[in-house]
C-alpha cells in the first residue's frame, strides 16, 4: 500500500465521519473569528437558539477595519460601519464566551499573524477562519484553509464542517535560493508557474530543500498564497524548524504534553513512498526578485525582465485578460519592470508582516530616503507583539527616519477598508498578496513584492532589482 | 436556506475569466452585519462609474452604459454565464449573497474557485461547471439572440437552453439533496452529535492539548 501524505494523514485525523454520498464530517480544533465574515454567523446561532459548541476552541481578534492609527475603543472609530463591525465582535464575543483579543490588547493583529503567535495554532490541528488566508497556518503542518460566514456559524454551532476530501499537490523547491530572493519571491514565482487555478481542488504541499530552509515565518509567507495559486489548504511537513517555532508560546501543550506531542508532531510528514495526483518540482536557482505586473497574482515577472506581449499568448480568454490588466494599470508590453513608477509603498499584510519581513525592510530603509516622487510609504506591524518587538530592535527608528510612517497592526491598506488606500491611478509597490483591480483602493494599481524590494522602490521611486542595490 | 429544484431564466454573459469577489462585491459594502442589502452593489466598481459607499443612494449614481448588467436586453436575468476560475479571491459569503440579492439564482462556467463555490452551496445559488467548449457555445447563443433563456433542472443534471441540445452537469450527491429539499446543514450536524462526542473522547486521550 502506499504511503500517506502529510495531508492524508491531518484528513484520517479529523474524520468524524463518513457519509454514503463521499461527503465527510470533519473535526475542527481551531476556529479563528474577525470582525468582517463573524457578525452574521453569530446572528444566526442566536435566530436558532444554538450556543457553540466548544467556546475554547475559538479565538478571535480584529483587523480588516481598524485604523492603523492609535485608538482606545471602538467609539473612536471615525468610520460608523467599521465601527459597528468592532463593537459587535465585541459584544458576541461576550455573549458567547470567546476569547478576544481585542482593542488596546498587545495580542491584538492580523488573524493569521497573532494565531501562530500566541501557539494557537500547533501541528496537526485543523484550523479555519472566516478569511481565504487562513492556509498561511498551514506552514506548521496543519489543515488550514478558509471558509464562509455559513460554515464559521457550522464550526461554532457543531465543531465540525461538512467536507470533501481534496487532491494531493506537491511543489517541490528544490536548492538554493540566490541573494536577494525571498519567500515572497518563491510563492509568487510558484504562482507564475502554475497559474491562480493551478492548485483548484487540492490541497498543496510545500516541500524540497528551498523550503526547508526558510525560517517559519518565511513558509508562513509561502503557504499564505496558497489560495492566490487557487489551492485552500497550503502546508510544510513538521521539522526542528517547526518545533523551536512553538515551543513555549501561550497556548502550545506545556510539561508532559509537551513531549508527547512533539512525538506526535513528528509523524507529521509525507510518508516517502506517498503518491501525490500532482507532483511538481521547481529549481530555486531559477528564481528571481519577482513583480506582479498585472490584475491577477499570476501576471507576475522577474524584476529584471521586460513586461510581456499578449500578443504572444496563444489562449484566448488570457490574452483578452493580459490586455484588460494592461489598459487598468496603464502599461505598455515590452517595458523593463524597473521603468515602472511607484507613488507609494506598503509593507504589511499577513503574507509579510512579521519580525522577519520588517526586519528585510529595514535593512534596505537603513540609511536611506524615501524618493521625493513616493507620497507615502506605510509600515504595518502584523501584530501588537510584532511591532513592540520591532521598536526593541530600533526598526521603527529606521523607518522613521527614512521618511516611512511607522503604524499600528491591523490589515490595512492590503485591502483598504480602512483609511489607508490609493487613489485612482496610483501604482503601489505593497508586500500583500492581492492585486485585482480595486483591491487598495478604488482604481489603484497594485504591484506584489517582497518586503525588501517594497523598501528598495520606496527609496528610488521606481522598482529596482534589490540584487544591484547601491549601498547607502 | 432557500431551495433549488428547477428554474427558468434569462441569461447573461459575463465575458471574463478569473472574476475576483473583490469585483463581485468590492470591500466597502463587507462592513453590513447582515446578509440581505447586498444586490444594489453587486460588481459596484463596473457599473458605476463613480466610487461606491454603502448606505448611498445607488438610483442616482452615474451608470457605466456598457457594463453588461446595465444593458436593458439583460435586465431581469437571473442565470450568469461566466468564464474560468469565476469568485477566486476572498472566502467572503457576501459575494453569494450579492449575487442571490441581485436576483441570480444560478451560474455557469468553466471552472469556480473552491471556497466560492461551496459558499453557493449555503445559500440556494446553484454554481454549474460546464466544459470550455459547452460555455462557449452558450456565450455564442446567448450574445446572438436577445432574451435567451436557459432552464437547469437539477433533479436530472440538466442545463436545458432554449434551442440546442440539453447538458448534463456534475454535482456532488450531498450538496444536490440539501439543495433540493432546502435544508439546514447545521440541524443535519447535529443529529451526528454523538459521533462528535465519542470522537471528542478519542482526541482527547491522544492529543488532551487541543482542548485545553
Ligand atoms: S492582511 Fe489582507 S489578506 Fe491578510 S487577512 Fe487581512 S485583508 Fe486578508
Amino acid at each position: 500500500m502506499a504511503g500517506k501524505t502529510l495531508y492524508d494523514k491531518l484528513w484520517n485525523a479529523h474524520l468524524v465521519a463518513e457519509r454514503e454520498d463521499g461527503s465527510a464530517l470533519i473535526y475542527i480544533d481551531r476556529q479563528i473569528i474577525h470582525e468582517v465574515t463573524s457578525p452574521q454567523a453569530f446572528e444566526g446561532l442566536r435566530l436558532a437558539g444554538r450556543q457553540p459548541w466548544r467556546t475554547s476552541a475559538s479565538v478571535a481578534t480584529i483587523d480588516h477595519n481598524v485604523p492603523t492609527t492609535p485608538f482606545k475603543s471602538a467609539a473612536e472609530i471615525k468610520d460608523e460601519t467599521s465601527r459597528i463591525q468592532v463593537q459587535t465582535l465585541q459584544d458576541n464575543t461576550k455573549e458567547f464566551g470567546i476569547t478576544e483579543f481585542g482593542i488596546g490588547d498587545v495580542r491584538q493583529g492580523i488573524v493569521h499573524v497573532m494565531a501562530p503567535e500566541q501557539g494557537a495554532v500547533v501541528p496537526g490541528m485543523t484550523v479555519v477562519c472566516g478569511d481565504s488566508h487562513t492556509s498561511t497556518n498551514g506552514a506548521l503542518a496543519c489543515l488550514a484553509h478558509g471558509i464562509g460566514t455559513s460554515e464559521v456559524e457550522h464550526v461554532l454551532a457543531t465543531q465540525t464542517l461538512v467536507a470533501k476530501k481534496m487532491k494531493n499537490m506537491r511543489v517541490s523547491v528544490e536548492g538554493e535560493l540566490g541573494a536577494g530572493v525571498t519567500a515572497k519571491d518563491v510563492v509568487l514565482h510558484i504562482i507564475g508557474v502554475i497559474g491562480t487555478a493551478g492548485g483548484t481542488g487540492f490541497a498543496l504541499e510545500f516541500a524540497g530543500s528551498a523550503i526547508r530552509s526558510l525560517s517559519m515565518e518565511g513558509r508562513m509567507t509561502v503557504c499564505n498564497m496558497s489560495i492566490e495559486a487557487g489551492a485552500r489548504a497550503g502546508m510544510v511537513a513538521v521539522d526542528d524548524v517547526t518545533i523551536d517555532y512553538v515551543k513555549g508560546r501561550p497556548f502550545a501543550p506545556k510539561g508532559a504534553d509537551w513531549d508527547k506531542a512533539v512525538e506526535y508532531w513528528r509523524s507529521l510528514v509525507s510518508d516517502d513512498d506517498a503518491v501525490f495526483d500532482e507532483d511538481i518540482t521547481i529549481d530555486a536557482a531559477d528564481i528571481r526578485p519577482q513583480v506582479s505586473w498585472g490584475t491577477s497574482p499570476e501576471m507576475v515577472i522577474s524584476v529584471d525582465a521586460n513586461l510581456p506581449d499578449p500578443a504572444a499568448e496563444s489562449d484566448e480568454v488570457k490574452r483578452s485578460g493580459m490586455q484588460r490588466a494592461y489598459e487598468y494599470m496603464g502599461l505598455k508590453p515590452g517595458m523593463p519592470v524597473t521603468d515602472i513608477k511607484v507613488d507609494r509603498v506598503f509593507i504589511g499584510s499577513c503574507t509579510n508582516s512579521r519580525i522577519e519581513d520588517l526586519r528585510a525592510a529595514a535593512e534596505v530603509a537603513k540609511g536611506r530616503k524615501k524618493s521625493d516622487s513616493v507620497k507615502q510609504v506605510l509600515v504595518v506591524p502584523g501584530s501588537g507583539l510584532v511591532k513592540q518587538q520591532a521598536e526593541q530592535e530600533g526598526l521603527d527608528k529606521i523607518f522613521v527616519a527614512a521618511g516611512f510612517e511607522w503604524r499600528e497592526p491591523g490589515c490595512s491598506m492590503c485591502l483598504a477598508m480602512n483609511p489607508d488606500r490609493l487613489e485612482p491611478g496610483e501604482h503601489c509597490a505593497s508586500t500583500s498578496n492581492r492585486n485585482f483591480e480595486g483591491r487598495q483602493g478604488n482604481g489603484g494599481r497594485t504591484h506584489l513584492v517582497s518586503p525588501a524590494m517594497a523598501a528598495a522602490a520606496a527609496v528610488a521611486g521606481h522598482f529596482v532589482d534589490i540584487r544591484e542595490l547601491e549601498p547607502a | 436556506m432557500e431551495k433549488f429544484v428547477r428554474h427558468d431564466g434569462l441569461v447573461a454573459p459575463l465575458d471574463r475569466a478569473n472574476v475576483d469577489t473583490d469585483q463581485i462585491i468590492p470591500k466597502q459594502f463587507l462592513k453590513s452585519i447582515k446578509r440581505t442589502g447586498f444586490g444594489p452593489n453587486l460588481f459596484d466598481e463596473w457599473r458605476y462609474l463613480d466610487e461606491g459607499f454603502p448606505g448611498q443612494d445607488n438610483s442616482q449614481r452615474p451608470l457605466n452604459e456598457g457594463f453588461v448588467l446595465n444593458q436593458p436586453r439583460y435586465q431581469g436575468a437571473s442565470i450568469l454565464l461566466a468564464r474560468r476560475n469565476f469568485g477566486c479571491g476572498s472566502s467572503r459569503e457576501h459575494a453569494p449573497w450579492a449575487l442571490m440579492d441581485f436576483g441570480f439564482r444560478a451560474i455557469i462556467a468553466p471552472s469556480f474557485a473552491d471556497i466560492f463555490y461551496n459558499n453557493c452551496f449555503k445559500n440556494g445559488l446553484l454554481p454549474i461547471v460546464l466544459s470550455e467548449d459547452n460555455v462557449e457555445s452558450l456565450f455564442k447563443a446567448v450574445e446572438g439572440k436577445e432574451g435567451f433563456r436557459i432552464t437547469i433542472d437539477l433533479d436530472s443534471q440538466q442545463v436545458i437552453p432554449e434551442a440546442g441540445e440539453p447538458l448534463a452537469f456534475e454535482i456532488d450527491e450531498f450538496r444536490k439533496h440539501c439543495l433540493l429539499n432546502g435544508l439546514d446543514e447545521i440541524g443535519l450536524t447535529l443529529n451526528e452529535a454523538d459521533s462528535i462526542r465519542a470522537y471528542e473522547e478519542r482526541r482527547a486521550e491522544q492529543e488532551p492539548w487541543i482542548f485545553q
